[in-house]
């Protein structure tokens, strides 16, 4: 007899668990138990103290533009688009991209805020000025 | 006392492939004809090479194709892929294996047609950067250079003086794919690629091939050519992804470099010709402060007024690097070759007077893997 997959939900794997919360309109990050460190991209093992005690947590959704770039791209390509690195208020960054500014208006430090981009296929984290930035 | 591995292991024999652009070549022809002019540049014959130490751009396994196409059958062969780095890198195990006794004469070796073959670079997106449309690597050294540019001032005119010394190199050399004059206001109005990079801020694309043979020192006099013997190499990883990089202004080679001048038991001053991985302007900026060349952020003022050029006041890059030189994907095998030929004495119009010691950074990735080494001539060791 052969060992049943496990198929409940508590065993998804790191990867599908956070597309599962995010596919559920939630932003999460794990949090490791034993250092305190905010993980992002989402794993089995602390990459700080290798600790395999995780937990989910709900992401602020808050960051700061930490680096930022414009892909250039001819227009019948659909133009440039911004590409950037933030730097969630948790402490780890992610690549994302930063919408409804222009893609060159984008600076270092500007204050963003996450939303969840359900526009394709796969949900994925996108970022807007926040409250005051413009 | 010396590291064990100081100046135990020599380069003997180089060779380069007819690179630039190379219509009908694949890979293989590339390696093959590296390797032959290698051969002959070393006096050894095909079959006294015992260890092979390869990787390339296309091809599921490459290495395994690439002895069978030469009729290599070797008794260690080693394919580890860190990205440019890679040849670097194999100067580190190829010396191990050197003095272990595994092999007695080892072959480091690419070849690409990545210009006139394939086509495109193609790297595989990593799984968390997919979605946002990445153009990688350049948008990644786009990143760095953007935050480099926030933190301490560096202009995009201090980046394409990097630029423009290296066209000042190429035009010393025949070999150089590109050969006319640049100008800072060229680079600063040429089309824009990801900002704030523009076209003549990232490297070329080209075809092209390397081959080195390393070998035990004590043997290394009896060459033809004058060794160029391993005094000291050290590799650092990072990251894959830049998100997942520390700080993007200081890379990995601030903890390779210091461990390969210790391993050497020399400093940054005692370098005559550096030869940096040049795959965009910001890296030669940045390569140069965590080699210890100038303090942090100091970079962009560093190589303003020609300083990196023919004629200044520190020799970076002389054979026209990745950006006016030679790009085929990976660049690691020809910084290795142009510090030797420098350390020969036979790099032509672009010699270094007098060059003893060179510096040979490698990179691969985007930032990611960074491998210092130092090599030196007899008169060094």
């Amino acid at each position: 007899m052969t060992k049943e997959a496990p198929n409940d939900q508590a065993n998804l794997g790191p990867d599908a668990e956070f597309h599962r919360r995010l596919s559920g309109g939630e932003f999460c990050l794990q949090k490791c138990q034993d250092c305190g460190s905010h993980i992002f991209f989402p794993r089995s093992i602390c990459p700080d103290c290798g600790s395999d005690k995780l937990e989910w947590v709900s992401a602020s959704g808050a960051g700061t533009v930490y680096s930022t770039s414009v892909i250039r791209q001819k227009p019948e390509r659909g133009g440039d688009y911004n590409f950037a690195l933030i730097e969630l208020a948790e402490g780890p960054r992610m690549i994302s991209r930063v919408e409804n500014i222009l893609p060159g208006d984008v600076a270092i430090d500007m204050k963003v805020m996450a939303r969840i981009n359900t526009d394709e296929e796969r949900p994925y984290v996108v970022f807007d000025p926040a409250d005051g930035e413009t | 006392m010396a590291h064990p591995l100081r100046g135990t292991t020599a380069a003997v024999g180089i060779g380069l492939s007819d690179c630039g652009i190379v219509p009908d070549h694949t890979q293989y022809d590339h390696m093959a004809q590296a390797l032959h002019r290698a051969l002959a540049d070393s006096g050894l014959k095909k079959s006294d090479i015992d260890g092979v130490f390869c990787v390339a751009m296309n091809g599921d396994i490459p290495i395994l194709l690439t002895c069978e196409y030469l009729g290599l059958k070797p008794k260690v062969m080693e394919s580890s892929m860190t990205g440019g780095s890679s040849f670097v890198h194999f100067m580190q195990w190829a010396a191990l294996a050197l003095e272990a006794g595994l092999c007695e004469n080892a072959l480091i070796l690419f070849g690409s047609d990545l210009r006139s073959g394939a086509g495109k670079l193609i790297i595989p997106d990593h799984p968390w950067e997919i979605m946002y449309k990445p153009r990688n690597p350049p948008v990644s050294y786009a990143l760095a250079a953007a935050r480099h540019m926030h933190e301490y001032g560096t202009t995009r005119e201090q980046m394409a003086e990097v630029a423009v010394a290296a066209r000042g190199w190429a035009q010393k050399n025949p070999a150089a794919l590109m050969q006319d004059d640049l100008s800072i206001d060229d680079v600063l109005n040429a089309r824009m690629l990801v900002d704030p990079l523009g076209i003549f801020d990232c490297c070329l694309v080209t075809d092209g091939g390397g081959a080195v043979i390393m070998t035990k020192s004590d043997r290394a006099k009896d060459f033809p050519n004058p060794p160029a013997f391993l005094l000291g190499v050290a590799a650092e990883h990072s990251h894959a992804s830049i998100a997942q990089m520390n700080d993007l202004t200081v890379t990995a080679a601030a903890r390779s470099g210091p461990r390969a001048f210790e391993m050497a038991g020399l400093k940054p001053s005692d370098v005559d010709v550096l030869e940096l991985y040049d795959a965009f302007t910001i890296n030669t900026i940045m390569f140069l402060e965590d080699l210890g060349y100038c303090a942090k952020g100091e970079g962009g003022a560093f190589v303003e007024n020609g300083a990196i050029a023919p004629g200044g006041t520190l020799p970076v890059n002389t054979n026209g690097g990745g950006l006016s030189c030679v790009h085929p994907g990976m660049y690691g095998i020809f910084l290795i070759i142009e510090a030797i030929e420098q350390l020969r004495g036979q790099a032509g119009k672009r010699q270094v007077d007098g060059a003893e010691i060179a510096l040979v950074q490698g990179n691969g990735g985007t930032f990611s893997s960074e491998v210092t080494a130092l090599l030196g001539t007899e008169a060094v060791l």
